[in-house]
């Protein structure tokens, strides 16, 4: 359809954007090997002892348990929720559906900062003091719709005869339940808890309004890069962050390829 | 699946969450918005005020208001003019085992830690960074690095929806475009774009609300009067402890955005989200 012009003009732009895409992620690879401390270009050497250090620091140590606490209870939370959701929503038709479907993408159509500027309002309005509960419940909000979008997406693919016939053939809501619909939206849920995690994981604008004094990881980075403390640490950190982010996004998008239902709420 | 009961037993709890924990909090940033902050000890005082309202339409805020907006749109449009070339590549002229290659290629990015890649971008600006010592010159902390910061941030959110867009395109749409007689440019402006208008839509969603709610980037890689409407919320809550001003600020980026969904539903875009 294109000339040949336009096509190698196609293919040099794509790797133009590709490389755009990669390049700062490459460099801050990286530095997390910088030999010195100090953050020129190009580094004058390979070191793995920021791993160590970093590793051996208590408030890396306390703020990596607290994200990872907070990932997996938001994770849960959002499986249970957007799961939930998008069986109710997938194949029923009523007045309002399309405003409460509407109501479930809200939290990631508006800004970060109004969803975290409005659940501290509301802490602070109720007296909730700031705890590991309060970033859960800020979490859960965004990662209900990743789990939802996923599961809805699958749910729409599966022709609603399945369940039906299982119903024709004697089967129990229950062993419908177990072998039916478990099967089909199995590693949907899979991918979208993965997301869910991801999400959590490296989130930081709304954590800062629900996390009071405590760090998560991506806030004890905010606040090093802000002092321009320790950055040997803050780029180790920052490998780590990425690395442990990618990875589920990978495997989730291993389950659910070309269902296109993993982006953060993007093309499902 | 289709009883009543079952439906209300499905929907109940997930509505109850986000009708209680999200429209609550919404309300409550409402609410705060009117209330104002004892000059001696900064509670929170409990009074209705609209001061608060009064203090944002001050020309210092407007203008942070009116640049928070065009960095917004000019993200958005040096999103669109990367990512619609790049994602007609991706749907329509890469082979088929790449094509899977690069849609990982744009979502590890796009999952990657958000401050990571402000944090990224602060390095590679500095002096003596990444940019200086290959270019010999670099943007350095500003206004600049903003915008490149943004759109390097929410370029992914853009491709993906455009690239979908793409990719539902049959084939026999262009031949019979080309078989009418329309040259490629006709094709291209005919039938190509217009595909890929709800994508852009939906992509601009997020660039712009990205945008209007971002402090991270200001913070990271901004210099001094490059604040945008999200620093000015996060510094009135965490530095001046001045909620009740930060929660009437934060309604303006509200306020923007809804009515930027409600133009964005019309050209189609919550179907692309």
């Amino acid at each position: 359809m294109e000339t040949r012009a336009t096509r190698i003009g196609l293919w040099a732009w794509g790797a133009l954007v590709v490389a755009f895409l990669w390049i700062p992620l490459g460099i801050m690879a990286l530095y997390a090997f910088n030999s010195s401390n100090i953050q020129s270009w190009p580094i004058p050497g390979f070191t793995t002892k920021w791993f160590h250090q970093a590793w051996n620091d208590e408030e890396v140590r306390t703020a990596l348990w607290l994200s990872l606490r907070a990932g997996l209870l938001a994770t849960a939370v959002a499986l249970v929720l957007g799961s939930l959701a998008a069986f109710g929503l997938a194949r029923s038709r009523f007045f309002g559906r399309d405003s409460i479907s509407f109501l479930f993408v809200l939290p990631i159509a508006l800004p970060g900062i109004i969803t975290g500027l409005a659940l501290n309002s509301f802490f602070v309005i109720w007296g909730v003091s700031f705890s590991l509960w309060t970033i859960v419940i800020g979490h859960a909000t965004f990662c209900v719709v990743v789990v939802y979008n996923n599961v809805l997406a699958r749910l729409r693919r599966t022709s609603g005869s399945f369940f039906e016939a299982s119903a024709d053939l004697g089967a129990t809501g229950f062993q419908t339940f177990r072998y039916v619909t478990l099967p089909t939206v199995g590693t949907a849920l899979v991918a979208g808890g993965l997301l869910a995690f991801a999400l959590s994981w490296d989130e930081i604008v709304v954590t800062y309004f629900t996390a009071g004094a405590q760090n998560t990881l991506p806030l004890l980075l905010f606040g090093f890069i802000r002092q321009g403390q320790n950055l040997p640490i803050v780029n180790v950190i920052a490998l780590v962050v990425i690395v442990v982010s990618a990875i589920p996004v990978w495997i989730a998008q291993r389950l659910t390829s070309g269902s296109g239902g993993s982006g953060r709420g993007v093309g499902g | 699946m289709g009883s009543k009961k079952a439906l209300v037993g499905l929907l109940a709890p997930p509505l109850l969450w986000l009708v209680v924990a999200y429209l609550g909090a919404l309300a409550a940033i409402f609410a705060t918005a009117f209330f104002t902050t004892d000059p001696f000890t900064n509670e929170v005082v409990r009074t209705f005020t609209t001061e608060n309202f009064q203090a944002l339409l001050s020309p210092t805020y407007l203008r942070i208001i009116g640049r928070t907006l065009f960095i917004a749109v000019m993200v958005t449009v040096l999103c669109i003019v990367i990512a619609v070339p790049f994602a007609y590549f991706m749907a329509r002229v890469a082979p088929r085992r790449l094509r899977h290659v690069l849609v990982a290629a744009v979502l590890v990015p796009l999952w990657a830690s958000y401050l990571v890649k402000a944090y990224a971008w602060r390095t590679m600006v500095q002096p003596g960074g990444v940019l200086d010592s290959t270019f010999g010159t670099t943007p350095g902390y500003g206004f600049t690095a903003v915008v490149l910061t943004l759109t390097y941030l929410w370029l992914p959110y853009m491709i993906l929806p455009v690239y979908a867009g793409f990719e539902r395109l049959p084939e026999s749409h262009l031949e019979a475009s080309a078989d009418l007689g329309a040259h490629g440019p006709t094709t291209l402006r005919r039938v190509i774009l217009p595909l890929a208008v709800p994508g852009l839509a939906a992509g601009s969603i997020f660039t712009f609300s990205l945008t209007l709610g971002d402090y991270i980037a200001p913070s990271l890689v901004g210099g001094p009067g490059s604040s945008l409407i999200g620093t000015v919320v996060f510094e009135n809550l965490g530095l001046a402890n001045n909620a009740p001003f930060a929660a009437a600020f934060a309604t303006v980026p509200l306020a923007i955005m809804a009515v930027y969904l409600v133009i964005m539903k019309r050209l189609g875009a919550f179907e692309s989200l």
